[in-house]
């Protein structure tokens, strides 16, 4: 439920698809690109796309990596045969980008568009409380610079209509005057497809005359993934693939179907499996709290997990999670023990002993386990039903050979964080 | 509106709201908040529920109250004028449609959604709608909000003891907004704990263009003279804490502010990590939780280290506030004590009641249906026969194959005997004259009595009788002529001596070859012998035949206890074995009158004699 990425490729196919929609079928792009991922058959593209043997390629990878011309990512000028060997080398290997590292697996191969750097525009859209707002530079392509300072900028305010707003006067005073009339045009039409599709963000550095063809080089996009409902059958098989580098494990994966299926919020993020501190935590707002505290008392390089359960999940819910977390941390032994911080501030309508229910299934199914990987429970919650929740886990606790703590309302929030840890390192 | 608050006020005690959305719950927590705050009337004034219009029964305190129910927000606004806060439950999909349409409506000016996961395009259109009217939008994806002592926000604050602990009966002093919807709650307590509570609680929603920001609601607090200090709690992502830092300077927020932005462990994490909300998300830098906590102390706000020291530094500000006389604590008031809900106190094993009904042969309480506590997948993964199945429910237990199957075999037997028996008859005249099922059948089963079916019952009870007390069959025939009693179970009007009954022939055969004995019987037969003598067509007949083999399949067993024989026939278990029989024969016949399509039943003239009392004329 928020912003997210899209590949380049589906950013492509999908501008290229709806864009004429947009402009009485005056505005087009070129929709000539192919997608190679780790099980593409080159004969197979060649076959449905003979373009790619008669004309000149560009090659990038397209994993939401950033600044990809700058690190060395993109072929351009290339035939086939030299874009299938770049592609070889490198599918499948570990590249790093900045702090960053990740395996390349998927790549977007397009034409070639022999043009003149000075021909290249800025051109960006963005979200932002008042409605949306346009970017505009005279110069674009990788060394553009500081575009929030340089490029010009323009607020559709949400009810505006883009064909009554001064774009040309607002964002084109420095282009040429014989492109002006295109360029508007293009901007108006590819901010109806924008506004019209659940975009959050849409960037074309640079953007391009060809001869008199306006044509997007480089593009990334955000959509918001609530606006899916609206957009159905214009979005498609768009995937939302994770961050580049981040790779979701299976118990990740997991929980990310888990929490797709429910109406309940059910979030997993593994941050190292070999961490001694894991967290299993209910609430949006208090699973950041908690995170915050691990880390602020300098057991970041300790801790496992990030996540969260919320909305009144059912109890079979939480026992998926719960076991899906305690499974993780009782995989591997740690001679200095491990801590299970199974924390939350105090709900509003959560029935907090109907989900304890889940974790406390989960907890008696992993007694063994637990006690083998010698793992200490602290517990702190508030809300409906908060007293019996807590008992629970206390006898929990006497029948359990694993030291459960429960503490409520009247301890700080993150009081057990402190308690568990003792104090910092 | 109604009553003019001041534009700094969303809520007052007066205020009431319509619900759209049939939540039950919310509705009686909002109630019960309004008890113990002692308004004198609830909060709710409407709920629209799409499905049905009518009334709502809730408490207010130890009374009932009907809440009306309308099935469109128009016409609940036009009903109730008054109600000036609007509180949307309706799911991400209809939230937009439903928000707006409550917009347009003059009277409403509050409105709170409710919804996760409501397009970002939508929330800012109605944003910009409710600015453009000066409206205020609470939310999406939040839990509400509330004023202390005055009104609440569906579930916000939870359960009644926690209103309570977190002293939210009355106003305080700090006026606190945050953008969780769950931390509004545990803020709501760490204020009270550290001061004397919040005056107003707000939680914005996690989304990225939330209806109404931290900043709009710390100006509303700013402007309010009953509020002294303020508390927020931020999150990374966006620029909203920034606005806040630049109100600080400009001194446009003057009033001690302690805030603390969470997220400050976004920097451990190696790739962008989309946390819980929607916004929590730091694109760049100052989008960081560092970096606000750092401008915000910069521009003069109370930022604790870290969130474990937060409520201490709103205890400072407070003491602060209280030793220059700023805050002047008030008096608690009573609280109205909220009777506990009956449920929730069972539930809690507080109270017991003695039921009003017990029941002692299935149970649908648990996780499974069980019939005398056999699991109904058991039933039907075992095989078990319907006449397993009516050992279960009648005699609490499984009987032994030879009973069971005795059991099923005379459901079958009995189960019809052609459309001219007197039950029959009924239920094909009243399906005839346009009557339904229930009715047809009714009338066919309401015939069976002491002449039709109901010999089964006094055959086997004066069979029994006689061959306790040792009667000779000859006894007991004169016995019955002695009393002008027929024997019951004996004589047909077709069968007889020469054309039996093969029905009766069928059991006499089956209850020979697996019954343990059939004293009872041999016993009928030998009377059989002698009635027949007189007449032929007075042969122990299905009914008698039924009814005295079932006390043969008691009688001579260990499995029967003696009572349980007894029970059998004062509570009468046979002509419920009849009537459940039958009822598959009537209900065919009902079934069959209706494919045939059979006009209004008349009986012949030509068929009644009619002798009427003559009449004499004067």
């Amino acid at each position: 439920m928020a912003q997210k990425a899209i590949r380049e490729y589906d950013v492509k196919k999908m501008i290229a698809r709806l864009l004429p929609n947009y402009s009485g079928g005056s505005v087009t792009i070129p929709d000539k690109c192919v997608q190679v991922r780790l099980e593409t058959k080159f004969a197979d593209l060649e076959h449905e796309n003979p373009w790619l043997v008669t004309t000149k390629l560009v090659v990038k990878p397209d994993q939401l990596i950033k600044r990809r011309g700058k690190v060395g990512l993109v072929l351009l000028d290339a035939s086939w045969d030299e874009a299938k060997n770049w592609i070889t080398e490198r599918i499948n290997k570990e590249i790093t980008s900045g702090t960053v590292t990740g395996r390349l697996n998927t790549f977007i191969v397009e034409p070639f568009v022999p043009h003149d750097a000075k021909d290249e525009y800025y051109f960006a859209m963005r979200s932002v409380r008042e409605g949306d707002e346009i970017l505009f530079y005279r110069q674009g392509g990788i060394d553009v610079g500081d575009v929030e300072t340089k490029a010009e900028k323009l607020t559709i305010g949400i009810f505006d209509d883009v064909d009554n707003v001064d774009v040309e006067g607002k964002l084109l005073k420095n282009v040429s005057p014989d492109r002006m009339a295109q360029l508007a045009k293009f901007i108006r039409s590819t901010f109806k497809l924008y506004a019209d599709n659940g975009f959050a963000y849409l960037e074309i550095n640079p953007i391009a005359f060809a001869g008199d063809r306006l044509i997007p080089l480089d593009l990334a996009a955000k959509l918001d993934d609530t606006a899916g409902f609206e957009c159905k059958g214009r979005w498609d098989d768009i995937e939302f693939p994770e961050p580049f580098g981040k790779r979701r494990t299976p118990e990740e994966e997991y929980i990310h179907l888990l929490d797709e299926k429910s109406g309940a919020s059910l979030k997993l993020t593994i941050l190292n499996p070999k961490g001694r501190v894991w967290t299993m935590i209910a609430g949006g707002g208090a699973s950041v709290i908690y995170t915050d505290t691990v880390v602020g008392l300098g057991y970041a390089g300790e801790l496992a997990n990030y996540g969260e359960y919320s909305g009144d999940p059912t109890t079979d819910e939480t026992y998926d999670y719960a076991r899906t977390v305690i499974d993780l941390m009782t995989q591997e032994k740690d001679e200095r023990g491990k801590i299970l911080i199974i924390g939350g501030g105090i709900a509003n309508f959560t029935d907090v002993a109907k989900t304890f229910a889940g974790i406390i299934k989960a907890l008696k199914e992993y007694e063994r386990k637990l006690i083998d990987n010698r793992v200490k429970i602290y517990v702190r919650r508030g809300g409906p039903n908060y007293q019996e929740g807590l008992k629970q886990m206390r006898d929990l606790g006497q029948t359990l050979s694993v030291p459960i703590e429960a503490y409520g309302p009247e301890t700080h929030m993150t009081s057990i964080v402190r308690i568990a840890l003792g104090g910092g390192q | 509106m109604v009553d003019a608050k001041p534009d700094y006020l969303l809520f007052d005690k007066n205020t009431t709201s319509i619900i759209y959305g049939y939540h039950q719950y919310a509705i009686q927590r909002m109630l019960d908040f309004d008890y113990v705050c002692g308004r004198t009337r609830p909060s709710v004034a409407a709920i629209v529920n799409v499905e049905c219009s009518g009334w709502h029964k809730a408490f207010f305190g130890k009374k009932e109250v009907l809440v009306p129910m309308y099935t469109t927000t128009r016409e609940a606004a036009q009903m109730h004028p008054d109600a000036d806060v609007f509180i949307n439950f309706a799911s991400y999909r209809s939230a937009y449609p439903t928000t707006k349409e409550a917009l347009e409506i003059p009277t409403i000016w509050t409105l709170a959604v409710i919804a996760e996961g409501v397009p970002e395009r939508r929330a800012k259109e109605l944003a910009m709608l409710a600015k453009q009217k000066g409206k205020w939008i609470i939310g999406p994806a939040t839990v509400g909000g509330l004023m202390a002592g005055a009104f609440k926000i569906a579930n916000t604050g939870g359960t009644i003891d926690n209103i309570i602990a977190s002293k939210l009966n009355r106003p305080g002093s700090v006026g606190l907004v945050s953008i969780s919807g769950g931390m509004s709650n545990e803020m709501n307590n760490i204020v009270a704990r550290n001061s004397d509570g919040v005056y107003e609680s707000i939680a914005t929603g996690g989304d990225v263009f939330p209806g109404s920001t931290l900043m709009d609601h710390l100006l509303r607090y700013e402007a309010n003279p009953e509020i002294k200090m303020l508390v927020c709690l931020g999150e990374l992502g966006g620029n909203e804490e920034y606005r806040i830092s630049d109100a600080l300077k400009s001194k446009k927020i003057a009033k001690p502010l302690v805030i603390w932005v969470t997220g400050t462990c976004a920097k451990i994490f190696t790739t962008d990590v989309q946390f819980g909300h929607a916004a929590a998300k730091a694109e760049g830098i100052e989008e960081t939780a560092d970096a606000k906590n750092k401008a915000l102390s910069e521009a003069g706000a109370y930022v604790p280290k870290s969130f474990d020291d937060f409520g201490e530094k709103i205890r400072e500000v407070y003491e602060q506030l209280k030793a220059k006389g700023t805050i002047v604590e008030k008096p608690e008031p009573a609280i109205p004590q909220v009777p506990e809900d009956f449920s929730a106190a069972l539930k809690a094993e507080k109270i017991r009641k003695a039921p009003n009904i017990i029941c002692t042969i299935s149970d649908d309480s648990g996780q499974e249906l069980t019939y005398a506590g056999y699991p109904i997948s058991q039933v039907i993964e075992k095989g078990f026969t319907l006449g397993d199945v009516i050992g279960l429910l009648w005699f609490k237990r499984k009987l032994p194959r030879y009973a069971s199957d005795f059991i099923e075999m005379a459901l079958k037997i009995m189960a019809d005997h052609g459309p001219c028996v007197s039950g029959a008859h009924n239920a094909i005249v009243t399906a005839r004259a346009g009557k339904d099922m229930m009715s047809s059948v009714a009338s066919g089963i309401l015939t069976i009595g002491p002449r039709f079916g109901g010999a089964i019952d006094d055959a086997a009870r004066y069979f029994k009788s006689a061959y306790e007390r040792k009667l000779t069959p000859k006894q007991f025939m004169d016995e019955m002529k002695a009393q002008g009693i027929k024997i019951p179970g004996i004589g047909h009007r077709v069968k007889s001596v020469q054309n039996p009954d093969m029905r009766v022939t069928l059991l006499k055969a089956y209850a020979r070859k697996n019954f343990p004995a059939t004293p009872l019987l041999d016993y009928a037969l030998k009377v059989e012998k002698l009635t027949t003598e007189k007449k032929n067509n007075l042969i122990l007949n299905v009914d008698g035949c039924v009814g005295i083999l079932f006390m043969d399949m008691m009688m001579n067993s260990k499995e029967f206890k003696k009572h349980e024989v007894e029970s059998v026939l004062e509570l009468g278990y046979l002509n419920g074995l009849f009537v459940l029989s039958r009822t598959i024969g009537m209900i065919g016949h009902y079934l069959d009158q209706k494919r045939l399509k059979q006009p209004l039943y008349r009986h012949p003239y030509d068929d009644v004699t009619y002798m009427l009392p003559e009449v004499r004329q004067e």
